[in-house]
């Protein structure tokens, strides 16, 4: 159990970390992060590399459904734009990665703002069909514009560099992406302690108030839009870099379900939370396979049941969540901590 | 003088007519207050004040400016401030919070301060910090809730904090939409000091529409009765009392005609 919390400062107070004990606990999770590569087999470093993409991307698009209550389906779409943006600079320019990655980010940031224009007039399920049409528009772009896209075919690019030196294996990309990752949530802590992101939690909350308080409501909500679309362009870069080649069909509309859903599983409105539903959403699918591999020797025929099983246990894993814990995984986490914070006492 | 001067004002939807010619003054550090029945149309009067609803017909002068054309957010930044009949909370923030959002207009980060926090953004934030905690969590007697999210507190304390917020906002004129309604008679005297210590030691105009007619006459310096639409007097809470046309209003027409015939049945025979 945990006494004295007393601050001195208001700055004090309006720290993220608030407590030894949290400073602690980050700063393991930090030596875990930064030791995993050197103990990972090349499989489980791959999947460290994917859920660094997957929780910028989740991230970014917290930041507009679950902070600015604004639904989007066009996360696949603006990863796209960054994805593109990344290939072609790589093969026409040779910028090394981080003006790569910022330009990625620019880019989709300017297509979310034409995306958000909409969101003034309609709302809900009415702006989520509007992003889901830019999103089948930017795939047609990607399928259509051969000069610039290379049609259906996409492009390939060279790896990933900086000063010469290139991140060509997945194990130097891991120390791209996982900086990056921390780097981003950060900031988007940042946001929300700010003036911008109480602006964008009042318009999710109640816009009409928002408005009376002097919030300019278009202007924040293509502010969300402009930033969950950076988000989503570095990550869609970074996963132009790691697989290193981009191709209309890397960016499905399946891809921003996935994003949604990694978002509402890990809780809405809840930086820990996109952090967690990018995670479950990256990993139960490979650890489905993984049982169904432990499973083989026993049943022989484990795969021919369980490869159609895994999409529907994992779809029940999700209804699951909605039902038993709508505020997602990131509540779940909150009552593990509170339970620690009173203990050795039950309330 | 008076801060708001609001002349012929009209307003119409459809063939509802909710306000009528509505002329009425507040005069600059008062209190206030609009009082009618249910339906009279004080609440569309506020909300045209505030900019949600464009009368057909009229001005708003504020300051002695025309406030036609002048956006909600824009409204707010000239020092308007309002609280809402049925709350109008952040109900997924904490107090704290809630009341930093009244600071919005008066700060200046923009995405990319806040995104790096450190430098501006955080001189910004730490100032309008002691300003809410010294000017306004201090002065509502908040200070045991500030790290509670608003949907966990009781009505009359959602109330209070509502007014923190607008308090936050700077306000010249305060408008209070009905501030003490469902509240407790204690709850109900809390409140009254408020208004009447943000009027004299803030400076700060208050409008208000309220029902409860024992806190209008005790509070008020200024009384506007608002009946179908129309101003049918102004004046000083006293004035108003006797005003046969404000008893009329809030009782009944048949009701003070039957009276008046029950008492001098001779005088209305003949």
């Amino acid at each position: 159990m945990r006494i004295g919390d007393a601050k001195q400062t208001y700055q004090a107070d309006e720290a993220i970390w608030t407590s030894s004990t949290q400073k602690f606990w980050f700063s393991l999770l930090l030596l875990i992060l930064l030791v995993f590569p050197f103990l990972a087999n090349a499989y489980l470093l791959y999947l460290g590399c994917l859920v660094g993409i997957a929780v910028i991307s989740t991230t970014g698009l917290n930041i507009l459904t679950g902070f600015t209550g604004l639904i989007s389906l066009g996360q696949a779409g603006f990863m796209g734009v960054g994805g593109y943006t990344v290939a072609w600079l790589s093969l026409n320019t040779g910028l090394p990665f981080p003006v790569a990655l910022l330009l990625a980010g620019l880019m989709a940031a300017a297509v979310g703002i034409l995306v958000g224009l909409p969101s003034l007039r309609v709302k809900g399920l009415y702006l989520a069909i509007a992003t889901l049409a830019a999103s089948v528009f930017l795939h047609f772009i990607f399928a259509e514009w051969e000069p610039v896209t290379g049609g259906m075919a996409g492009l390939s690019l060279e790896p990933a560099h900086l000063f010469g030196f290139t991140f060509q294996s997945d194990f130097r990309m891991y120390f791209i992406i996982v900086p990056l990752a921390v780097l981003m949530v950060f900031a988007a802590r940042n946001v929300f302690r700010t003036r911008v992101g109480r602006a964008f939690i009042a318009i999710r909350d109640r816009d009409i108030s928002a408005e009376i308080l002097g919030i300019n409501l278009l202007r924040y909500k293509l502010m969300s839009f402009a930033l969950s679309s950076f988000y989503a362009g570095v990550a869609g870069g970074l996963f132009a870099y790691f697989y290193r080649v981009v191709t209309p069909e890397s960016f499905p509309l399946a891809m921003s379900i996935f994003y949604l859903a990694a978002v509402i599983v890990g809780g809405m409105g809840n930086l820990l939370g996109g952090i967690l539903g990018a995670a479950f959403m990256t990993l139960v699918p490979e650890i489905l396979k993984l049982l169904t591999a432990a499973l083989t020797p026993f049943y022989p025929n484990a795969p021919v049941f369980m490869s159609p099983m895994l999409e529907i246990i994992f779809g029940a894993l999700i209804v699951g969540f909605l039902i038993f814990e709508p505020h997602g995984l990131a509540e779940i986490w909150h009552r593990i901590r509170r339970f620690f914070s009173l203990w050795p006492f039950r309330n | 003088m008076s801060i708001l001067e609001i002349s012929d004002l009209s307003l119409s939807f459809g063939g509802v007519k909710a306000l009528q010619e509505v002329s009425f003054r507040v005069p600059e550090n008062t209190v206030t207050t609009i009082i009618g029945p249910n339906g009279a149309g004080k609440t569309s009067l506020f909300n045209c004040i505030s900019g949600f609803y464009k009368p057909q017909q009229g001005t708003i002068r504020y300051q002695g400016k025309d406030l036609a054309g002048t956006r909600p957010p824009a409204r707010a930044a000239l020092g308007l401030a309002r609280t809402f009949q049925n709350i109008a909370l952040f109900r997924g923030m904490t107090v704290l919070d809630n009341i930093k959002l009244g600071a919005h207009v008066h700060m200046k980060s923009g995405l990319l301060g806040s995104l790096m926090y450190f430098g501006a953004a955080r001189r910004e934030e730490l100032a309008i910090r002691e300003e809410v905690e010294r000017r306004i969590i201090d002065f509502l007697e908040i200070d045991h809730i500030r790290r509670q999210p608003v949907a966990s507190l009781s009505y009359g304390l959602q109330k209070r904090v509502e007014l923190a917020r607008a308090l936050a906002m700077r306000p010249k004129v305060l408008m209070l939409d009905e501030p003490v309604a469902g509240m407790n008679r204690e709850e109900k005297e809390d409140m009254a000091r408020f208004i009447l210590d943000i009027r004299e030691e803030w400076g700060v105009t208050v409008l208000m529409v309220e029902h409860d007619m024992g806190m209008v006459m005790d509070i008020s310096d200024h009384i506007a009765v608002l009946n179908f639409g129309q101003v049918i007097t102004e004046g000083l809470p006293a004035e108003v009392q006797k005003n046969p046309e404000v008893i009329r209003a809030y009782l009944g027409n048949s009701d003070i005609d039957s009276l008046r015939k029950k008492l001098n049945p001779d005088r209305e025979a003949a």
